[in-house]
């Protein structure tokens, strides 16, 4: 380099003409710059969608967000009533939190700047502390495709619609190994299913044991707080996956299936025992009677014996299972797998008379001399009535009974068409087993679809077997032939009146819209009642009712202390799930009733 | 000859001419320093070990702070290693989009670069510009991915999000912009006698020593060396763009390094305007990954390097078939260039010179540390 490098001199004063330039970054007067339409800055909650699964919480990395009880937000059915605080402090806006969010309620907003000497500031409710930025949402998750969370199920495989109605065969295959792992991956562990299941399964955590692949423990927990696992795994209402965090925007865990799963890794009772293999109390010298197994005699069954006690189990039928066994059909639930539980049951210590009813066979007094405490599951068994003219035609079946007769093996001839008065899961079962009969059915419901009380799936399998579906329709009359027969059905149409008091809309039969369909044979599936002739009058009057069912306290009691109750006879949500709840309610009753509280603490 | 005595001082860990906080021992006789010894531990925030208590997601977001100027190489690093492991494919569009992300990010880093390598010699006048140019990048970076330092965009499977409306406009008028803006910066600086003063003979690696001490990046380039992983070992698509590595500065020193960036920060432009032309409109930009949580990444490892700019990212992901990494180790450009190298070339070197040798390395502490 030469001392008279002219260029290396000149051209860096041409720097000078900067000075011309409109600066960068310096104004004035100050102007706030706008963050970007995707910035991350401070996070903002929608307090109402969020349901407090503390998601955010979990997959924060800096464990910078705590779920704090706020005022006016009352835990309930699907929401735990928690809501995230954010330690902005430590926060780094990475936005995994909204990313992960299941029901889009999170998200960052364009705020950035917050000035405090007081450490305790930064602590923020997004929503509560900042409820003007909704406004300047700006990092939201409302592309699902790139959400965290997987919102497609995988999808169960299905015996396909034609082959259906052809037999009783299952309808539903199962999960193979890869599809349940991938499924059971799915799930948050937010365990809000948890509380809502009557038995507070422990969802959660079986279903994570699939994920892990260790099926074993998964139907260990399973059977930790439920008898007929295999029951439920097929056939439950699963309430549980009604509120699943990811239902909120997408496809709910398939809870369900997935027990179903875990139970069918067990083959046979004889495996169940040695996976399970539940430590069985000494034994205590208490006997308890359980009348009726179905789900909640069961329940009450099993898990008393696992406690050491003696249980005798008296059953009517020929079979164990109640209304499991002998109402839900064999598509369904096959007859091999109820067999399957029970013997299991049986080779823990349970004791079944079959065959024996109480008050026949059996006296009542005798139990309750002979026996410590005395379960009563007996069930609904007594099909209502449409209360219309020409019920007492041939060809007008209760559903129940219906069921009944088709499950124990008899052959109904149902003619050509059926119609199916109901909108419920016995519904949906007698009209779908009529179609396995043969005949054309129409399932006459009062309200809308949308306000059927049966499992949307099985709608939908139904509609898919070919079940129409008339809704909207008030059964007026049955109308006969000249031999007694069912002939047709006379119906009025219906329309939709809301509910002042902001109940259900009500069915109000519109004037003049009468038509008949012609039927062979009329289902009536509108629901049940008990049959309460077991209890001789000395016990009848020591025990209360309400509207046909027992009352019960908070641990399965009657108002004779010696005397527990549960299951359909008592619960008015009358599924499996809820009844093997009672039964496990009881089972605690018992033991605190004959053992002592002490005795309840030691499991 | 009578042994002189030395005298110790320290440079750092706080000082302005410290591209970070680091610390230089100098002994020196007079102006020249007879013996150099780097001290680092100031920065130590233990990235490798928290990723060891944090799922393989949850890992994601931290990577990014490794390296405070430029933090898209590890995340791009750790992304393709979990991939690489899993066997996770990975979009057509988000490749290019990742390709774009950090084209974007070598550019903003060598505006930096800019400003702390005319700084040090004394030029303070390039500083403010390259940084204010250089926040028109950082803007183009925050329509894209939110964050205008910390992207944590480039994640396992893809990318986070799709670009943002009329993005591809705004990229290309940027471009436009630094084309014309990084003449004036040639003027200024390349053009000025004090710089190249300052900068030529300075510093010097001998090329034949290069390897053998593990340089990388322009200073390796800057001897002439051929040596670029976007072409050596192409990742995403870089094999589908046209460049070429600059092997024409053979003089080794603080010059020569210069002169490679230069050259590099256009061509960068250049790869950005072929990406633009090249990324397919429409597509999905993730492939989806398992609930984070339960997400397992089955038993491997995985050694995924990338060409920063500073030269050779590497990143070396093991995974024990759990849902949290077993160890992932971060081999960043500054941990030899600025710890064992800087030794080695500063002895005999003028005491004022330390800051400039240190930035023409690309030394960054942060990265050294992790």
């Amino acid at each position: 380099m030469s001392l008279f490098n002219i260029k290396g001199i000149v051209n860096p004063l041409t720097g000078l003409s900067q000075l011309s330039r409109k600066p960068h970054t310096l104004e004035f007067p100050q102007i706030d710059v706008p963050a970007s339409a995707r910035y991350r800055g401070v996070h903002y909650n929608d307090l109402e969608y969020c349901i407090g699964c503390g998601n955010c919480a979990e997959i924060c990395m800096n464990k910078a967000i705590d779920m704090i009880k706020i005022e006016g937000i009352e835990p309930k059915k699907g929401d735990s009533g928690l809501r995230p605080r954010i330690d902005n402090g430590r926060c780094c806006w990475c936005g995994l939190c909204v990313d992960v969010c299941p029901t889009g309620s999170l998200s960052l907003t364009k705020d950035y700047i917050f000035v405090s000497d007081n450490p305790n500031d930064f602590l923020w409710t997004p929503g509560l502390s900042n409820p003007d930025g909704k406004d300047k949402r700006s990092w939201v998750s409302n592309d699902l495709k790139l959400s965290i969370n997987s919102y497609e199920r995988v999808p169960m495989p299905l015996l396909d619609p034609k082959e259906r109605v052809k037999s009783f065969a299952e309808v539903v295959l199962g999960y193979e190994e890869e599809e349940a792992r991938k499924e059971a991956q799915r799930c948050l562990s937010c365990g809000l299913c948890t509380e809502a299941c009557p038995e507070h399964m422990h969802i959660p955590e079986y279903i994570n044991a699939i994920a892990r692949g260790a099926d074993d423990e998964s139907l260990r927990i399973i059977y930790d707080n439920n008898p007929l696992p295999e029951t439920c795994g097929k056939v439950c209402t699963r309430r549980c996956e009604e509120i699943c965090a990811l239902a909120k925007r997408g496809e709910p865990v398939a809870i369900r299936w997935l027990k179903r799963y875990a139970t069918e890794r067990a083959i046979n009772a004889d495996m169940i025992k040695e996976i399970v293999n539940p430590p069985i109390a000494p034994k205590n010298n208490k006997k308890v009677a359980v009348i009726g197994a179905g789900p909640a005699g069961l329940t009450v069954a099993y898990y008393l014996v696992l406690r050491g006690f003696d249980v005798e189990v008296f059953e009517r039928n020929s079979k164990s299972g109640g209304m499991t066994m002998y109402g839900i059909p064999k598509y369904r639930l096959p007859i091999d797998s109820l067999d399957k539980q029970v013997q299991y049951m049986e080779t823990v210590g349970v004791k079944f008379h079959f065959k024996t009813e109480i008050g026949k066979d059996v006296k009542f007094e005798e139990l309750y001399e002979n026996f410590d405490a005395v379960f009563v599951g007996v069930g609904l068994q007594n099909a209502w009535k449409l209360g219309i003219e020409g019920e007492e035609l041939k060809g007008v079946w209760g559903a129940i009974h219906f069921l009944r007769l088709i499950n124990e093996g008899e052959r109904i001839d149902v003619g050509e068409r059926v119609i199916v008065v109901g909108g419920g899961n016995t519904a949906i079962d007698a009209a779908r087993v009529s179609r396995r009969l043969g005949a054309q059915v129409i399932m006459l419901y009062r309200r809308r679809k949308q306000d059927m009380p049966a499992d949307w799936e099985e709608i939908e399998d139904a509609e898919a077997e070919g079940v129409q579906i008339l809704t909207q329709g008030l059964p007026l009359k049955v109308i006969g032939d000249e031999q007694g027969k069912v002939k047709a059905l006379r119906y009025i149409k219906t329309k939709m009146v809301p509910d002042p008091k902001g109940g259900r809309p009500k069915p109000v039969p519109i004037e003049g819209s009468q038509e008949d369909i012609q039927c062979s044979t009329v289902i009536a599936a509108i629901g049940q009642d008990a049959d309460y002739s077991l209890f001789p009058e000395q016990y009848r009057k020591n025990i209360e009712f309400n509207r046909g069912r027992i009352v019960v306290n908070e641990w399965g009691q009657t108002a004779d202390p010696k005397i527990f109750a549960g299951g359909d006879a008592v619960n008015r949500v009358a599924d499996a799930i809820s009844a093997i709840a009672d039964g496990y309610k009881a089972v605690k009753g018992i033991v605190k009733y004959l053992l002592g509280e002490e005795a309840l603490k030691n499991k | 000859m009578r042994k002189e005595k030395t005298t110790t001082i320290y440079l750092g860990p706080q000082h302005p001419g410290i591209t970070g906080n680091m610390m230089v021992k100098l002994e020196i006789q007079g102006d020249t320093i007879m013996h150099a010894e780097t001290h680092i531990g100031y920065l130590h925030r233990g990235f490798e070990k928290l990723m060891e208590r944090r799922n393989w997601l949850q890992s994601f977001t931290i990577v990014c702070r490794i390296c405070v100027p430029e933090p898209d190489p590890n995340e791009e690093n750790y992304a393709r290693g979990v991939e690489e492991i899993e066997g996770r494919e990975v979009p057509e569009k988000a490749r290019w989009i990742r390709m774009l992300v950090l084209e974007l990010s070598r550019i903003q880093a060598y505006l930096l670069w800019y400003g702390g390598q005319s700084g040090s010699a004394g030029l303070y006048t390039i500083g403010q510009w390259s940084v204010g140019d250089r926040n028109y990048v950082l803007d183009l970076l925050e329509d894209l991915t939110g964050g205008r330092v910390y992207h944590m965009y480039i994640w396992p499977g893809g990318v986070r999000r799709d670009l943002p409306k009329g993005f591809r406009k705004k990229v290309a008028k940027v471009m436009n912009y630094l084309e014309k803006r990084l003449d004036d910066y040639d003027r200024v600086m390349f053009d000025n006698a004090i710089f190249q003063k300052r900068t030529q003979g300075i510093g010097y690696i001998p090329p034949e020593k290069a390897i053998e001490w593990g340089v990388v990046g322009p200073p390796l380039r800057a001897t002439g060396i051929k040596s670029d992983v976007r072409i050596d070992d192409p990742y995403e698509f870089y094999d589908q763009v046209e460049f070429e590595v600059p092997d024409m500065y053979k003089t080794s020193d603080v010059w020569a390094r210069a002169l490679v960036r230069r050259f590099e920060i256009r061509q960068s432009i250049n790869i950005i305007r072929q990406i633009l032309d090249k990324m397919p409109e429409n597509g999905p930009v993730w492939n989806k990954i398992p609930n984070p949580h339960k997400w397992r990444i089955p038993r491997g490892e995985a050694y995924v390097k990338t060409e920063s700019a500073r030269g050779e990212f590497g990143y070396y992901v093991v995974s024990d078939g759990t849902e949290f990494p077993r160890r992932i180790h971060v081999r960043g450009p500054a941990y030899v260039h600025g710890i064992t190298l800087l030794e080695k070339i500063l002895v005999g070197q003028n005491i004022a010179d330390v800051s400039v040798i240190m930035n023409s390395l690309g030394t960054c502490p942060p990265e050294m540390e992790r």
